[in-house]
């Protein structure tokens, strides 16, 4: 179901602990959902953030958080049989349409909303996937044993797989394709740190290839009225947060401004410092 | 459906809220270019504000309970958005907001310099202990701001009013008296408060918050009939408008531009043009235009009145 007015109050299912910086909420709830949507979790007394839905079932949603700020902090210290709060789902997910040959891209917890949606395309066995995840180091590898299409993973510290970045493997894998004839990508999905969205969707585009990115804002209504999450003249929480490449050519704010809090326009390494607090 | 107003001419009759997407430039102006005549900013207060905790704005299903809480990077901090905002070609309607009549007249004066079409005093917003509707609930603190602030403005001055005032017509006649050039009613209504009973605490973290939406239109349009039969300058009417027949109901009771705000979560974007044609449908098919309709309601009073605004 959707419930996208007042709150509906859910307990915690479950709880995973993935590694010390990150857990998966696990609710009992039926909820409506495309990948690449989010919900509103309210903590009563806290505060109310944006996740993305990190894994569906017909009965059963989790959300993944990385604890960095303020709030993620209390929502990872979540127990089970803890009461939250619940809006959603909001934004547009992705748009998922029958490609032989998609990319996808994560970077950090930017796999909780791919992670869904690698399971619906495991589940369809329509495409082939080339499947790219970095992070920062081996323990924030977030699903380890989730999928079963094979990874290239990469580290910051190379303490798993390429030392580099996610850019270093799509770029070479997108020649050696090339050069060997093989079929291209068709499609490239891509959710992380925002500086690495804008050079995958640059990558793509030097290469004819479509790309969904799904941005990050500060949030507050999640249904597009009170315009905290613009970004351009885009509205992310309603008109995204994922967009494709079209609409990425002519956001002249991606990867570079953000608003805080407050509503001023700030460079985007000062609003995810700020983010963090 | 062009419309003259205080001398400047807009292409729809239809207002952006404050407090609705005003955020930037560029959504400023996709919101003119989906059929608003006259978008409004962002409240801009005297110092930089982050507003309220989430959350802040909830969707009741027959309109909203929000309580923001005014943020604002400050009226000094906004000089990039101002530059973006030189070369539109759009109108803008500045609204401000200050804790004092000073503070209004600071904000005021420094805004006006930047160049909007409008400056709209936001004396009417339920969201704060120290802004807002304190002034608007009494006429002579009304009157005060008002007639400050038009002394260091050389643009058209709207009033924002609230209806939370016991005699809003009583309130508009003050800001008319105190140089106001439009009224614009109403703000949100309340405050009200929504409690959720298994978290067993309200749901808003400033546990207060304005109603708007359908649910207070009965209450806007009572206003905007009030305030009709008490002043002579014209008035922004709001208050729950969402659709064609919502803008005509809300003329007949004596608006001349129409506001729309909270109806952007039930119909998205668009719902300007939506309204747009929707209204134009509806005067053509009872061949008749908005200046007839406007104030149609107080049959009592002289159709030279009602055609003067």
């Amino acid at each position: 179901m959707i419930t996208d007015q007042k709150p509906v109050m859910v307990k915690v299912a479950a709880k995973q602990v993935h590694s010390p910086t990150f857990a998966s909420l696990y609710i009992d709830f039926s909820i409506d959902f495309k990948p690449g949507q989010f919900i509103m979790v309210w903590i009563p007394g806290v505060d109310e953030k944006p996740y993305t839905i990190s894994h569906h079932t017909p009965d059963r949603f989790a959300v993944t958080i990385e604890a960095k700020g303020r709030f993620s902090k209390k929502a990872v210290a979540l127990e089970q049989g803890d009461t939250i709060g619940i809006r959603g789902p909001f934004g547009n997910g992705f748009t998922i349409t029958p490609k032989t040959q998609i990319g996808i891209v994560a970077g950090g917890c930017g796999m909780a909303p791919l992670a869904p949606l690698v399971d619906r395309l495991e589940a369809e066995k329509n495409s082939e996937i080339l499947f790219i995840h970095g992070a920062r180091s081996r323990q924030f590898i977030l699903y380890p044993d989730r999928f079963s299409t094979l990874r290239q993973i990469c580290t910051d510290d190379g303490s798993q797989g390429h030392k580099g970045f996610v850019t270093d493997i799509l770029e070479q894998e997108i020649r050696t394709r090339k050069e060997a004839g093989m079929p291209g990508l068709d499609l490239v999905y891509t959710c992380g740190p925002e500086i690495m969205m804008h050079r995958v969707f640059h990558i793509c585009e030097e290469n004819q290839i479509p790309c969904q990115v799904s941005l990050e804002r500060y949030m507050r209504c999640g249904f597009g009225v009170c315009g905290a999450c613009v970004c351009g003249k885009q509205v992310v929480c309603k008109d995204g947060p994922v967009f494709g490449s079209q609409t990425l050519r002519t956001m002249e704010d991606f990867n570079t401004t953000a608003l805080l809090k407050s509503g001023q326009p700030v460079a985007l390494d000062q609003y995810a410092s700020w983010r963090c607090q | 459906m062009q419309t003259d107003f205080l001398g400047t001419s807009l292409s729809t009759p239809l207002v952006l809220a404050s407090g609705v997407l005003g955020n930037n430039k560029a959504i400023l102006e996709r919101v003119h270019d989906n059929g608003c005549g006259l978008p409004t900013m962002k409240s801009i207060g005297p110092a930089p504000r982050d507003g309220h905790n989430n959350p802040t704005v909830i969707d009741l299903g027959d309109g909203m309970i929000n309580a923001v809480g005014l943020p604002t990077p400050g009226y000094q901090n906004m000089e990039a958005e101002w530059a973006e905002l030189e070369g539109r070609n759009f109108p803008v309607n500045a609204s401000i907001y200050g804790g004092s009549v000073d503070e209004f007249v600071r904000v005021a004066e420094f805004v006006c310099a930047k160049g909007p079409d409008f400056i709209e005093l936001n004396i009417s917003c339920p969201n704060s202990d120290q802004h807002g509707m304190i002034f608007g609930v009494n006429a002579e603190s009304s009157y005060a701001v008002v007639s400050a602030v038009k002394k260091v403005i050389d643009v058209p001055l709207i009033a924002k009013l609230t209806p939370a005032a016991p005699d809003i017509g009583a309130i508009a006649r003050a800001c008319e008296e105190g140089g106001a050039n439009a009224i614009c009613a109403i703000n949100t209504a309340g405050p009200g408060m929504v409690i959720d009973i298994e978290a067993r605490m309200p749901v808003l973290a400033f546990k207060k918050g304005g109603l708007s939406g359908p649910m207070i239109k009965p209450i806007a349009v009572r206003c905007v009939y009030d305030i009709y039969r008490s002043v002579s300058i014209p008035i922004i009417g709001l208050g729950g408008i969402t659709t064609g027949a919502d803008a005509v109901e809300i003329i007949m009771a004596g608006a001349s531009l129409v506001g729309v705000g909270t109806a952007v979560r039930y119909r998205g974007i668009t719902v300007f043009n939506q309204i747009n044609k929707e209204l134009s449908t509806w005067l053509a098919n009872h061949n008749t235009t908005l200046d007839e309709i406007r104030g149609a309601a107080h049959p009592d009073l002289e159709t030279a009145h009602r055609r003067g605004k």
